[in-house]
């Protein structure tokens, strides 16, 4: 097993603990979109504690900020706070560490929570960064239940009228939400298309929680020149988890201490 | 008769201060002649940003502009800044205390014959209520440009509504201004007025006339709904039997919920308010709309006269 791969199965081992313990967050979404996170925190974005408050760190917004409590679990392996503070008083009274991303927490953008969001605040960011001549980049994750929302389709149409080539979108496709299946709640399958239409570059990743192939997606995005690249990021909701996996009880579900047991011990046998 | 209007203040202003700025961002939603923007978008195209009509996309990415060091001003007809982009504005720029002036153009009934899609009756109530977010209805183009040029110097969200067409000059070029701080119009014993924006000329016109008649009536331009100078409310309350408020907004939830709530915790007396009504409204000018709700200077200094009986 790679080293990003293993990084990120040692992170859903975390997110376990950290949703178990709370009793709160969206374990689904987390374990779906652990290995995108995982690959921009550890392979591709310029972004850490040293660089925080550089004007030229690359950006980074989740937008689908439901699944902060995988993101906690990134910032805090990366070092910007005590992971382990994360974990045990994730959503808990007084807590920083609260159910979407907020800038009390070190490593967070700007505060959020609502759907449709980060797409325009990249759009923003990326616009900045060819104002001021800076090479920096800002990268986006989104959910593609969240593309239902208008907004991303006001900033997708930005995106490519200013050729933004510095900015790139991930969508998280887990193919559900929290009503169930997204074809059926309200289809998204040919986001790839509606991108492509609105003059994005696409590249569909085939398996999104497939650290290597996501690399490689990246590395293809950052060389596009005069329009922004979007991955769609084919993945499955609940990943590493067998009773979790592609199951829509567990976008916000609470683990007994019984699946709890099971999940630990799923993820410490990839991990063994 | 002064012709040059808010906006026009607003779009030199920044002009000036552009000079020496290259921080200083413009956004637009296909306002940019609306909000007499267009000298900026011509001399500093680097500076401005179009984003089409998309109130939405405006409002979240002048939020991400400011994230990154500008210092945004972000303009809109008011009907839809404060209520298709309302959720951003709460989000993007309340919440993440994000430095972006919001300026709401053709504000309160400027687009009278548009109809109510075109009104923005409810964006003092809409902006007041969220945290972190400061409102501001200067009154005519001296203390816009002031208040313009003080919001360039501070890195926080403000919501500043300006009027489409020319307001009487209540000041001069070397006007006395402080931010949130109201200016003292008139003092006076018998009454007190509290008018923001561009009823401060209407109310200035309705105190002289009564002082004429022998009312002494006080009159305050409360430009900063909030944070409200309750100081200078509260020292001019105190002195009079009675406060007339006037605005160009619904009946609630404007200068008049804001004010009456601060004089009824510290010093109660009897406080009208003096809005447009609570429902379908006529269409017409904005002048003729005044006139038929009682909010220009005749209908303010009988308001007044009916109050102290």
């Amino acid at each position: 097993m790679d080293e990003l791969t293993r990084k990120a199965y040692s992170l859903r081992r975390d997110v376990i603990e950290e949703v178990y313990l709370s009793k709160a967050g969206h374990v689904g979404g987390d374990l779906s979109v652990m290995d995108i996170l995982t690959v921009l925190y550890f392979q591709v974005m310029d972004v850490s504690p040293e660089n925080w408050t550089s004007p030229d760190r690359d950006r980074f917004f989740l937008s689908k900020g439901h699944c902060v409590d995988a993101l906690y679990m990134v910032l805090g392996e990366k070092g910007f706070f005590d992971k382990q503070e994360a974990i045990e008083t994730f959503s808990a009274f007084g807590s920083k560490f609260i159910g979407h991303p907020n800038t009390d927490v070190p490593g967070i953008e700007m505060n959020s929570g609502s759907l449709g969001h980060g797409l325009a605040l990249g759009v923003g960011c990326a616009l900045a960064a060819k104002m001021d001549k800076k090479d920096y980049r800002t990268y986006v994750v989104l959910g593609d239940g969240e593309m239902a929302e208008g907004s991303n389709y006001e900033a997708m149409m930005a995106a490519a009228h200013y050729k933004l080539d510095n900015l790139c979108a991930t969508v998280d496709l887990n193919r559900l939400q929290i009503s169930g299946p997204t074809r059926e709640v309200m289809c998204s399958d040919d986001l790839g298309e509606k991108f492509c239409s609105f003059g994005w570059h696409v590249i569909q990743v085939e398996d999104g929680n497939d650290c290597g192939q996501l690399a490689e997606a990246y590395a293809q995005a950052s060389q596009v020149k005069g329009r922004p690249s979007v991955v769609i990021a084919h993945t499955v909701k609940g990943k590493g988890v067998s009773f979790m996996e592609d199951n829509k009880g567990w976008h916000h579900g609470v683990m007994t201490p019984a699946q709890y047991e099971q999940a630990v011990k799923e993820l410490e046998e990839v991990l063994a | 008769m002064n012709t040059i209007t808010n906006r026009q203040a607003i779009c030199d202003t920044l002009l000036a201060a552009a000079r020496t700025d290259r921080d200083i961002v413009v956004v637009c939603s296909d306002s940019r002649g609306s909000a007499s923007l267009s000298a900026f978008a011509d001399q500093f195209p680097e500076q401005f940003v179009e984003m089409g009509i998309a109130e939405q996309n405006l409002v979240t990415v002048s939020a991400g502009l400011a994230s990154c060091g500008k210092k945004v001003f972000a303009a809109s007809p008011a009907c839809f800044l404060s209520t298709r982009s309302y959720e951003q504005a709460k989000v993007d720029i309340a919440y993440s205390r994000t430095n972006v002036t919001l300026i709401g153009i053709s504000g309160g009934v400027s687009y009278g014959a548009l109809g109510m899609t075109h009104h923005s009756c409810q964006d003092i109530a809409a902006f007041a209520s969220l945290p972190d977010m400061r409102v501001y209805l200067p009154s005519d183009r001296f203390q816009t440009a002031c208040l313009i040029r003080e919001l360039l110097q501070d890195d926080l969200p403000a919501y500043v509504r300006v009027s489409r067409s020319a307001t009487e000059d209540v000041y001069g070029e070397n006007m006395s201004f402080a931010l949130n701080k109201a200016n003292v119009l008139m003092e006076g014993e018998d009454v007190l007025l509290v008018a923001c924006g561009e009823m401060v000329p209407e109310a200035l016109e309705a105190a002289k006339a009564l002082k004429e008649a022998g009312t002494r009536a006080g009159l305050l331009d409360m430009y900063c709904v909030k944070p409200l100078d309750t100081e200078t409310l509260l020292a001019a309350a105190g002195k009079v039997k009675a406060v007339v408020t006037v605005e160009e907004h619904s009946p609630y939830g404007g200068l008049g919920s804001i004010v009456a709530q601060a004089i009824a915790a510290e010093c109660p007396r009897k406080v009208v308010n003096l809005s447009l009504p609570d429902g379908h409204m006529i269409g017409g000018t904005n002048r003729e709309i005044f006139a038929h709700y009682g909010l220009d200077a005749k209908g303010i200094a009988a308001a007044v006269q009916g109050v102290l009986g």
